[in-house]
């Protein structure tokens, strides 16, 4: 897979979460026209992988009525699109949540891996583990 | 997780020397007085911290200043401009370094992101796969340079 889309409320913001809080980097920062961007970010370690910043508007992906339900939706935190790996889930947990990101399940050593949850700046929310337990 | 938290205490200091660094990467940092700050010897300091990053403290430091080196050559700032910027004393150690980490020379490096910069902003469509721009009523024929 080499790009994927995660919906957000806000590009600007969801910019300060992912690349200053996460750390990931900037692939493309494109301006399509007024009030639209193409915005996309990589994992650190995975500079093929374009996760796509995807502001919802209506007009474009949605119309008036779904671009409304879709942001209450993201808002309210339906969502996890996804799962992160760290190199250290306890060195991030404490960095991140330094930095003021949100999570909504502390690491917990689970039947299935160590496991932390956290929500991005609009409430799409995301497993963390770690790559190999320690 | 009540065994973890004594574990939780000496990552909550890693952590802390790790932010540290992030924050002051541009200026002298001595890496023993972190480890004094954080309450470690040198070397359990070292440990912990490679453990936890996979880096020992000192080659993070590099790392980033060469990432930070980046971003900063992505803004037309001069290559001389940027060794001392982020925290390098001599020009050539930084060029040098930043060859072996990147595969490029600084300047080559700036050259060929203000190139990519240009070729994003007249033709945007060249880096975004085609459903996505179609879906969003990106098509060719759009005047994209309104917002530029």
């Amino acid at each position: 897979m080499n790009h994927v889309s995660i919906f957000v409320l806000n590009q600007d913001s969801a910019y300060d979460f992912y690349v200053n809080k996460l750390g990931f980097k900037v692939h493309t920062d494109a301006a399509m026209g007024p009030g639209m961007r193409w915005l996309t970010v990589c994992p650190p370690e995975q500079p093929g992988l374009e996760i796509s910043l995807m502001a919802i508007a209506d007009g474009m992906m949605f119309n008036k009525e779904s671009a409304q339900q879709m942001r209450e939706l993201v808002a309210k935190g339906t969502f996890g699109f996804g799962v992160f790996e760290c190199n250290d889930l306890l060195a991030t947990y404490e960095e991140l949540k330094a930095k003021g990101v949100e999570f909504t399940k502390a690491p917990k050593k689970e039947f299935y891996g160590f496991e932390a949850l956290f929500k991005d700046d609009s409430g799409n929310w995301f497993s963390l583990g770690e790559k190999e337990q320690k | 997780m009540a065994e973890e938290f004594p574990k939780i205490y000496l990552y909550h200091r890693i952590v802390q020397a790790k932010l540290f660094i992030d924050n002051n990467f541009a200026g002298n940092i001595n890496l023993d007085a972190i480890a004094d700050e954080a309450f470690f010897s040198k070397f359990h300091f070292i440990r912990l911290f490679k453990m936890a990053y996979g880096k020992t403290p000192h080659q993070y430091l590099t790392a980033l200043r060469i990432e930070k080196a980046k971003l900063l050559l992505q803004t037309n700032t001069s290559v001389t401009d940027t060794c001392f910027a982020v925290g390098f004393e001599s020009l050539s150690s930084f060029a040098g370094l930043f060859k072996r980490t990147t595969g490029t020379t600084p300047s080559l490096y700036q050259q060929q992101q203000k190139e990519r910069q240009h070729a994003i902003s007249k033709n945007p469509l060249q880096f975004i796969p085609n459903c996505f721009a179609e879906n969003n009523g990106w098509t060719e024929n759009r005047n994209f340079k309104e917002v530029l």
